[in-house]
């Protein structure tokens, strides 16, 4: 059994750099250029449609749960708003960092800074961690966003729906970096041109944490906070049950984003907390095509891969005894069957890397 | 010395948008202006080793299709992180509905 090391600083991300596994070429389904264009095309309608709902929802949520605050009345509308807040606004970073969601830079800017603040990351150090992702998709050593590392641990897991472990990591950081600006493995991927932003960024967020916690204080209330701050704690379920599934118990180490992604259909009102995510091998396979044009591209190479997952009951069926698995065997992966219309896994692009490695 | 090398005929490319061109043991990315114009740079991303040719061009920017940096190719400037290195650019005519680029 191989012991995995995901200091990206470490053994493991080193030997990925030797071997070529890291910055390495990916498998792509074959599209028609024509095609292609089509679906990467940009238009802001969509999103500006989708982002007035969403801030709209958000700002009639919260509004009735002020106004009936402190009844327990209150509490249908602090989860809603809760799940806007702390698991949509992780989609609405995810889509406005890759630039797709609008068709105007601005627009996605803007909604992309607002929304890293939401959801609790520093808008400049996971643009370009998110970049490494996808450069290294669970690369062991490389990618600074797998979610569950092997051995699994449940405990960390389970904490992670209620977002104490990620608040947590998240103001030990921004302290770190509001003093000391990034720490060393972040500066693996993130360019000395953007040091200074992380700072002034974790600078900024924790005044307007220091002014609401202010504000609390002085109104003798946690009221405050349940707007800013602890619906990233009460509202983030979504997001975990949802980005748990897009890596869950597959592979790592490989070069091929069919062994290590899964498709979900899942119901339309998490599709729009999670903009289309849940067409994961898609978007990793093709990150220019908006959350919009997902569903279209998923028709158009679902032939040539995995059969999509049909619930995110039967996802989770799937990876639950995985991750039981991986506890105790760290390289026991879930590898799905292709339909005979997909092209074979392409096992060679990493294979040399891998044997190299062990 | 640079000397002018026919890349493509002007209808190889459809406007907005461009084609990948090898030559000499090494790769460019030719493209097509909204306005009917030509322009070349080189072929990868200043980023990582990526293909531009398989990008989205939006106006004046080709967009990389793996980090979606983005660039103005017509200068090579870097426009959206994660790029930060400008990609280098060629001189481009036309003669004939042939596109040249001097390399």
């Amino acid at each position: 059994m191989t012991h995995r090391n995901y200091d990206l600083l470490g053994e493991d991300g080193r030997r990925a750099v030797e071997t070529g596994l890291a910055t390495a070429e990916w498998y792509h389904s074959d599209v028609p250029r024509a095609v292609m264009k089509d679906l990467m095309k940009r238009s802001d309608a969509p999103a500006i449609r989708d982002t007035v709902i969403f801030y709209g929802a958000m700002i009639l949520f919260a509004g009735l749960g002020i106004w009936l605050w402190p009844s327990w009345w209150s509490a249908p509308f602090w989860l809603a708003y809760g799940v806007l807040y702390g698991s949509g606004s992780d989609s609405r970073w995810h889509e406005c960092g890759h630039g797709t969601a609008f068709k105007t830079g601005w627009m996605n800017d803007l909604v992309f800074e607002i929304a890293s603040f939401m959801i609790m990351r520093n808008s400049s150090t996971w643009r370009w961690s998110h970049a490494r992702h996808h450069t290294d998709t669970y690369i062991v050593g490389r990618d600074p966003e797998i979610a569950v590392m092997r051995p699994t641990q449940m405990f960390k897991i389970l904490l992670a729906f209620v977002g104490v472990l990620d608040v947590w990591a998240y103001f030990k950081g921004t302290i770190y970096n509001a003093v000391y600006g990034p720490t060393e493995a972040e500066k693996t991927f993130i360019p000395a041109s953007g040091w200074a932003k992380v700072t002034y960024v974790a600078r900024i967020s924790l005044a307007i944490y220091a002014a609401t916690i202010l504000l609390a204080v002085w109104m003798g209330s946690i009221l405050p906070l349940m707007v800013i701050g602890l619906p990233r704690i009460y509202g983030s379920w979504h997001m975990v049950l949802t980005g748990l599934f897009q890596h869950g118990g597959l592979a790592d180490n490989v070069l091929d984003h069919r062994l290590n992604s899964r498709t979900v259909y899942i119901n339309p009102i998490s599709r729009f907390i999670y903009w289309n995510m849940n067409y994961h091998i898609e978007h990793h396979m093709f990150p220019m095509v908006p959350y919009h044009a997902l569903p279209r591209l998923h028709e158009v190479i679902k032939a040539d891969l995995p059969a999509p997952t049909p619930s995110m009951w039967a996802a989770y069926k799937e990876i639950w005894p995985a991750w039981i698995r991986q506890m105790r065997d760290e390289d026991y992966f879930i590898k799905r069957a292709l339909p005979a219309t997909a092209r074979p896994y392409r096992e060679d692009l990493h294979t040399a890397a891998l044997g190299a490695a062990e | 010395m640079p000397q002018w090398t026919l890349a493509c005929k002007t209808t190889d490319i459809d406007a907005e948008d461009l084609i990948r061109f090898d030559h000499g043991g090494a790769t460019y990315a030719i493209y097509h202006s909204p306005d009917g114009k030509f322009y070349a740079t080189a072929g990868r991303c200043t980023h990582e080793d990526v293909h531009l040719s398989d990008g989205l061009v939006m106006d004046y920017v080709i967009e990389c299709p793996k980090h979606n940096g983005q660039f103005d190719y017509r200068t090579g400037e870097a426009k959206r992180a994660p790029v930060c290195i400008n990609l280098k650019t060629y001189p481009v005519k036309v003669e004939g509905g042939q596109v040249f680029i001097e390399v």
